[in-house]
């Protein structure tokens, strides 16, 4: 006969839920969702041995359990602490929480780039969303940053290593959902870096996924790098026959062209099943999808903000740069040698004592600024 | 003269080769312990008091007692001898000068905890012991203590010398098991504790080497009989390794119940502060522990003697207290540097975090860089607060222990010695000529008399 299974109450900021045993308190919390649940910027539900890291989503439990009703001293990591019978863990309303996840998101960004404005993953990045929620204004930290001997990680894949947060993600990707792992995490401390050891191309056809899996821009799609910023692309659920994946995508089209496909990610941020290289990479013809409909982002996300119009796949867009202009050609940054006095050929600022001022360039004066010596 | 428990046949000459060890009367305890239950043997340390020798002070018979027990699945002792804490040697000269005590231990805690494959995790830099261990192995083999049906008790047992790969933080046990396994030295997350899923999932205690040295007394004078030496919950004895400006640097026997000036100061022991100098500070228990300002260690906050156990070392907690840790007593006379002193720590725990972790990774880098700037004059009045909090953000928020022995030495150090970082701060061409001396906390031998 089997036995009813008994499930366990947890309270999680005041909110009591019952979830099977074995459930993390990540995961409870997830169960009741909205504020309560703790950021997670390494664990991975469907990675095996993932989480613990990088100490985002760390909490304090106020009481064990029911029989053992004492706090626990540290905070605990809540994507690898299962819950237990009368659990009381405190998130948001813990000062000491709250203090520590500062001090974390601290610690991330002090040697993290900080180039949202030309990192791909911006408007999809963890770490922004994190910061932006608990990081300080300003950084403290004054000292250069660190960096690293850049290694190529083959057609595909652009690895940046300064923007690395070491979930350590992608290793676990490269041992569970391929059948080789040519990359992983070599030297220690704060010196220790993804990489293959001797230069080689990830090239299984399911490494693809460590893009999807990074949740900043250290991983990034090469055949997408730089075409455009993520939020004035379109997410559209799409499918197609594969023989190796489930060929189930979410495809980001600009127009009818696709720019980029990724494997299909729920609410957090998680992917449903991973997919092959070949969709990932090589399908980026309409043609090659069978598109079912918008994908669902989340309101709050900066993607959300690009509105659907017309049907999918169909429409080009109409405010191009001679509409909008109005017949003028538009100018860009560049344009500005053009009309600049300061970079008249044959000048040599550096000949100028001192700071130059726009006296200097006055027509007038134009004489007596000293000429390049050819 | 104290109890010497552990060293009390180091100067025997040959005493490293198993004839003249045995000659002395030892394995005596693998032949006792063989007649006993292993529950009994795991009572019998229980009662002892036997707490953990690498650092944590954690009751061994406890310890012991927790290590599961499922059905067909085998069980592993380890033995952590990756000692790496600066300022500790003293695991080195038990297995340099007396390996047949630590072979011995290990037999008894094997057999104790049903262990038929006992690996010894050796650091790196500890070259030339591999050998001496692995030439004690093969002599008690020969003469039937190791391998199979050892003295005809049907224990079968093999003790495996591995040796790291020199990485500090492969002394925390569950690194230490990754490493042990040949993967990257990762501390795992627990729980699983490896009493539960150690090595290759199995059911595993780790153990230091003194410690696993200690079970050999206590066997073979029995639990009860082991306790009465030392004071309160600090029972036997511990040994000491000192260094740092004092007369007589090396590893001393202490039965737990001298006090530290007596340690320092008399000839027995450490013989007093080196060419006549002044006691500034000193740290009681490896780099890791907090240091202690000479007014705080010699007496406790509350005006009482301080004395050399686990107790009396952490009375007043970390504000006035330190720890015994793993008992690295280093000495600073009154020319030594504080920050430069925290610096180097710094620099140390920042060369050997591995990286796993967000707060320890940039944290300790981070520690080290502003502690790099108040050290060579280029600090400002902000960064000592800055160092503080920084510190205060690592400890008790990584995965393993690494983060806090990295945010204590430098919470202590600006906790006792803040007028120091700030003098640095103020002087900066100064505080590279010369040093800040001895200030307030003078020794308080001095203001007594």
């Amino acid at each position: 006969m089997a036995e009813e299974k008994k499930l366990f109450k947890v309270t999680i900021d005041g909110i009591t839920i019952e979830v099977e045993p074995g459930t993390t308190i990540l995961n409870a919390a997830r169960q009741i969702g909205g504020e309560v649940t703790p950021p997670a910027m390494c664990y991975y539900t469907k990675l095996k041995n993932s989480g613990g890291k990088c100490r985002t989503c760390l909490v304090e439990v106020a009481a064990g359990s029911t029989a053992d009703p004492r706090p626990m001293p540290k905070l605990v990591a809540s994507c690898r602490t299962t819950v237990m019978d009368g659990m009381v863990v405190k998130n948001t309303s813990s000062e000491r929480v709250l203090d520590a996840r500062e001090g974390v998101v601290e610690f991330l960004l002090i040697n993290h780039p900080i180039d949202c404005p030309i990192c791909d993953q911006a408007g999809e990045c963890d770490l922004q969303d994190l910061s932006y929620a608990h990081g300080a204004d300003a950084s403290r930290f004054d000292f250069q940053k660190r960096t690293f001997i850049k290694h190529d990680l083959g057609p595909y894949i652009q690895l940046h290593m300064t923007r690395c947060i070491m979930c350590y993600r992608c290793v676990f990707v490269a041992d569970q959902v391929t059948n080789k792992r040519v990359h992983g995490v070599l030297e220690r401390g704060d010196h220790a870096e993804i990489a293959t050891y001797i230069e080689k191309a990830l090239d299984n056809d399911f490494i693809g996924n460590v893009i999807d899996v990074c949740p900043v821009g250290a991983l990034t799609d090469k055949t997408f790098r730089f075409k455009n910023r993520v939020w004035f692309t379109k997410p559209v659920k799409a499918h197609r026959d594969c023989s190796k994946c489930c060929g189930k995508v979410h495809a980001w089209l600009r127009g009818d062209e696709i720019l980029r496909v990724t494997g299909r990610k729920d609410k957090w941020g998680e992917v449903e099943d991973w997919i092959c290289n070949e969709c990932r990479f090589e399908k980026k013809n309409v043609k090659d999808w069978v598109i079912e409909g918008p994908a669902e982002i989340n309101r709050h996300s900066v993607i959300s903000q690009g509105h659907y119009s017309g049907k999918i796949g169909t429409t080009k867009p109409n405010d191009t740069f001679s509409k909008v202009m109005n017949g003028r050609q538009p100018k860009t940054l560049m344009n500005i040698h053009d009309i600049s006095q300061v970079n008249l050929p044959g000048l040599n600022l550096a000949a100028i004592p001192g700071p130059a001022h726009s006296t200097d360039f006055d027509k007038a004066n134009q004489k007596a600024l000293p000429k390049k010596e050819d | 003269m104290g109890v010497k428990l552990l060293l009390d046949k180091a100067h025997i000459e040959g005493i490293r080769y198993f004839d003249v060890y045995r000659k002395n009367g030892g394995y005596t305890s693998v032949e006792k312990a063989l007649k006993m239950t292993p529950e009994a043997i795991v009572e019998d340390v229980k009662k002892s008091g036997l707490r953990g020798r690498g650092g944590a002070g954690f009751p061994t018979g406890l310890k012991w007692s927790f290590i599961a027990k499922p059905e067909g699945i085998p069980r592993h002792l380890v033995c952590n001898a990756d000692e790496s804490e600066p300022g500790t040697f003293k695991d080195r000269y038990l297995m340099e000068f007396i390996p047949h005590l630590l072979i011995e231990g290990l037999i008894v805690s094997s057999y104790a905890l049903g262990s038929n494959a006992t690996y010894i995790y050796i650091r790196g830099e500890y070259a030339w012991i591999p050998d001496i261990l692995e030439q004690a192995i093969s002599e008690a083999k020969a003469n039937g203590f190791l391998g199979k049906n050892i003295l005809g008790s049907g224990f079968d047992c093999e003790i495996y010398v591995q040796r790291g790969a020199g990485a500090y933080i492969c002394g925390e046990e569950t690194a230490l098991i990754e490493s042990l396994e040949g993967k990257r030295g990762n501390p795992r997350i627990k729980p699983p504790f490896p009493a539960l899923k150690g090595v290759w999932d199995r059911p595993t205690v780790v153990n230091n080497v003194e410690t696993l040295c200690a079970v050999v007394p206590i066997i073979n004078m029995g639990g009860e009989e082991y306790a009465k030496i030392g004071v309160g919950r600090s029972t036997g004895t511990k040994l000491i390794s000192a260094c740092g400006n004092i007369n007589k640097p090396g590893v001393y026997e202490i039965d737990m119940t001298i006090s530290v000036e007596e340690f320092i100061y008399s000839d027995e022991y450490c013989g007093g502060i080196a060419n006549g100098k002044r006691l500034k500070a000193c740290i009681p228990g490896g780099s890791s522990v907090p240091i202690l300002p000479a007014n705080l260690l010699l007496k406790t906050a509350k005006g009482e003697t301080r004395y050399m156990n686990y107790e009396s070392l952490s009375d007043g907690g970390f504000a006035t207290g330190s720890m015994m840790g793993s008992g690295g007593f280093i000495v600073y006379d009154e020319d030594q540097c504080i920050v430069k002193n925290t610096y180097t720590f710094a620099r140390f725990y920042r060369h050997e975090s591995c990286g796993q972790c967000s707060p320890c990774r940039e944290g300790t880098l981070w520690m080290d860089k502003i502690l790099k700037n108040i050290e060579t004059g280029k600090g400002k009045m902000s960064d000592i607060d800055l160092l503080w909090d920084v510190q205060r953000k690592i400890e008790g928020n990584t995965i393993c222990p690494l983060g806090d022995a990295a945010a204590w030495p430098v919470a202590a150090a600006i906790r006792h010695f803040r007028d120091e970082f700030e003098w640095h701060v103020l002087n900066p061409e100064e505080c590279l000529k010369r040093n800040y001396g001895l200030a307030h906390y003078a020794d308080a031998r001095e203001v007594v008399a």
